[in-house]
């Protein structure tokens, strides 16, 4: 992760050309990192030329900043994912789906309660929460048993992994077609979400704090596992050199049903979370796929605080270009960032150099 | 056999005659007149034993299906040359369906100008519509392989999966451009005159097609959309036993050793997707000239990018052949599982009063797990690709 060697060389009187060294210097972290600000900062002047309050674009940055909460809980996933096994997983879109759906079943099923505080939400959606994140989890390990594990024994190629998983998006959303329908549902049908007003003219949702309190939460227990734990370091071995983490007694295809299971429960959550942020459609996940591919990409693959980060920047960037775009070009937002980053440093923020 | 039918058979030979020249092996001089003679016989008999109901159906499939092998034929241009993996085939047939709509429809004026908005419309001939539905969507695809195409073949599969989303975005939202959320109605068809109007052509064609009426102009367009496709093909087969084609599969198998033998391998993969792109913006021409009204739900990644998937992996990646067979066969088990669900829907409400609505989606399903199938046990398709592709090998080969 050390970045310390990614400049142009230090000799100035035998050193490469200006065109390369300025090259050189367009592709480290801080030109990515300065180009991401001031793709946010014209956002920003955008929304201001279009005489929009500052408490509105106050507020749009926040739940820009809940946004990225959720993308970032579908992106570690996916992120994980990508790292551990090396190819873009196009079903994520469809588990966040499936998460979001299997929350919706258990709401249904339990008793209300009364709203926990100033939430819109009562405890049983806490329990759809703890629910439904093992069970896309083990749906996660399922396909990967069913398809994925086969593939790896054929030594398939990447592209092969790539295809599949988009045989398995459509066959995951057509299932949640066939068991719940094409209609829109919410979690709570009419149930008030008053917006409490903080201070600088800030009208921000409670639910919105706690999907980011719950997103940070989540990251920080990943990153924990990840850095922390023996699992965590045998999932980074595995990451790393499938062969070597082999030899070394890492038992690879345990790590890789965790990778998955652990993949297809922030998945889960993300669907919850985006749920209740707003409705839940069968296509959902789908229009998460493209910001959340961002977000993997602008925070180096493989990377979960990466994931997190580019989250937020691309949450914000949707959110506030609302306040002057049709809302329905978020999806384009994230891809210019993404484009940015694939021009700039395909590596991302947080990769190593020549990566 | 009444005037009527003779004349549906007579348009039917066109499309058999070009199969017939396919498949009949020998030589030019024995295969022509065959394949003229089959065609002829079996366009006549077809018209003659099937009833109207049945032989029109089989036309518009074969229509359908004929526009998919374009898709596919572009795709394999991609993929199976170069593999490129492209999940955003729905961008480019958009593209070049909504193209040569505004070129050939014309600018609303009066009270239609309140019900359709579209930002230009140039009243253009056919030909010069899919011409520019092909060259605009070859610009687009360059557009994108410019800053995508250097990098790793996964980013381009994100990358196109977004273009797809974004282009049909455009296409949803912006009123002014191809008006928008409504539909884009009254695309020319190349030819109807033949069918409605008497004044057409010279006087004994118009004897001869008397009795066909405007509803048989899908025989007109079949024949249209085959020859079409029959020179995308012969294009295509040109090009892979061309040293371009096997420039790029050397890019595709062994990219350094390609770089090394002075290949401008970037410049090469930018080609393939460009052309590929163009063939696929060819399609959406073709498919909007069929349909006469598009709108944005026509290009959803379902119908347009996984289903032509699913038939170029079916028929045989890098085999051209194999990519015009996949579209005709999933295009086929498409349109029969829509009689089979029909045939399910009382066992579908034993089990939930509400699934005989969703039935269609369990199309989606069977399409789903086909393609994970073809993935996991046969990822070369039904017709493999050919390793030799040089026409001076296959002969040394032949005489010796």
């Amino acid at each position: 992760m050390s970045a310390s060697t990614e400049t142009a060389s230090p000799a100035p009187t035998t050193g490469p050309r200006l065109g390369e060294r300025i090259r050189a210097a367009l592709r480290t972290r801080t030109a990515l990192g300065l180009m991401a600000l001031a793709v946010l900062a014209l956002i920003v002047l955008l929304a201001i030329a279009q005489d929009v309050s500052a408490g509105r674009i106050l507020s749009l940055t926040i739940w820009g900043i809940m946004l990225g909460g959720v993308i970032g809980l579908g992106g570690i996933g996916l992120t994980l994912v990508y790292g551990v096994l090396k190819f873009p997983n196009f079903s994520h879109g469809a588990m966040v789906t499936l998460g979001a759906y299997i929350a919706l079943t258990v709401i249904w099923v339990l008793p209300k309660s009364a709203p926990i505080g100033p939430f819109s939400f009562g405890w049983e959606l806490i329990a759809a929460l703890l629910i439904a994140m093992p069970l896309v989890g083990l749906v996660a390990i399922g396909l990967d048993r069913v398809m994925y594990r086969r593939l790896r024994k054929q030594r398939a190629s990447l592209v092969l992994f790539a295809m599949a998983s988009l045989a398995m998006a459509f066959f995951l959303r057509a299932m949640v077609y066939l068991i719940w329908g094409s209609d829109f549902h919410f979690y709570y049908e009419g149930r008030p979400n008053p917006a409490l007003d903080l201070p600088l003219g800030m009208r921000v949702q409670a639910d919105q704090l706690f999907i980011l309190g719950l997103a940070i939460v989540l990251v920080t227990a990943v990153y924990l596992l990840l850095e922390r734990t023996r699992m965590g370091k045998a999932m980074r071995a595995t990451a790393n050199n499938p062969e070597l983490a082999q030899v070394r007694g890492i038992n690879t295809e345990r790590i890789i049903a965790l990778t998955w299971a652990m993949s297809g429960a922030l998945a889960a959550a993300g669907g919850v979370m985006y749920g209740l942020a707003s409705q839940l459609r069968p296509e959902m996940g789908f229009w998460l796929l493209l910001p959340m591919f961002a977000a993997v990409i602008m925070g180096s693959i493989g990377n979960p605080r990466g994931a997190l980060a580019g989250a937020v920047i691309i949450g914000v960037a949707q959110q506030v270009s609302t306040a002057f775009l049709n809302p329905a070009y978020g999806p384009a937002v994230a891809f210019l960032l993404m484009v940015i980053t694939l021009l700039v440093r395909p590596q991302g923020l947080f990769g190593s150099a020549g990566g | 056999m009444d005037q009527a039918e003779i004349v549906k058979g007579a348009f039917l030979a066109v499309p058999l005659l070009l199969l017939g020249l396919k498949i009949i092996p020998g030589r030019w001089q024995t295969r022509l007149p065959a394949a003229l003679v089959a065609g002829v016989v079996l366009g006549q008999l077809i018209a003659g034993i099937l009833p109207p109901g049945t032989l029109s159906y089989v036309v518009s499939f074969s229509t359908m299906a004929s526009i998919y092998a374009v898709l596919a034929l572009g795709l394999n241009c991609q993929w199976g040359y170069t593999g490129h993996l492209n999940f955003g085939i729905a961008g480019f047939f958009a593209v070049g369906a909504f193209t040569t709509a505004l070129f050939t429809t014309a600018q609303p004026t009066g009270m239609m100008a309140n019900y359709t908005q579209q930002a230009f419309g140039l009243e253009m001939p056919f030909l010069i519509g899919i011409l520019a539905a092909a060259v605009v969507a070859g610009v687009v695809a360059f557009l994108i392989a410019i800053p995508v195409l250097r990098l790793r073949m996964d980013f381009l599969a994100i990358a196109t999966i977004g273009i797809a989303e974004i282009i049909r975005l455009i296409f949803q939202n912006e009123r002014w451009l191809a008006n928008g959320p409504q539909p884009l109605r009254g695309i020319p068809q190349p030819l109807h005159c033949l069918v409605d109007d008497p004044a057409c052509g010279p006087a004994f064609i118009q004897t001869w097609l008397e009795p066909l009426q405007a509803r048989h102009y899908t025989f007109v367009y079949l024949v249209i959309v085959t020859l079409i496709l029959a020179l995308v093909y012969i294009l295509l087969e040109t090009a892979t036993r061309s040293p371009w084609g096997r420039m790029l599969r050397a890019v595709r198998d062994e990219e350094a050793s390609a770089g090394m033998n002075g290949k401008n391998v970037p410049g090469a993969r930018i080609q393939s997707f460009v052309v590929g792109g163009a063939i696929m913006g060819l399609a959406g021409g073709l498919y909007a000239h069929y349909t006469v009204t598009i709108d944005y739900t026509h290009f959803r990644p379902l119908f347009a990018t996984f289903i032509v998937w699913v038939m170029l992996m079916l028929g045989g990646s890098g085999n051209n052949k194999g990519a015009m067979l996949g579209a005709f066969i999933i295009w086929g088990v498409w349109s029969g599982t829509s009689f089979l669900t029909g045939a399910l829907d009382p066992a579908l409400a034993a089990i939930h009063p509400d699934l005989p609505a969703r039935s269609a989606y369990l199309r989606w399903l069977l399409v789903a797990i086909l393609l994970g199938g073809i993935v996991l046990f046969r990822p070369q398709g039904l017709i493999p690709e050919e390793s030799v592709v040089s026409r001076y090998l296959e002969r040394r080969r032949a005489s010796g």
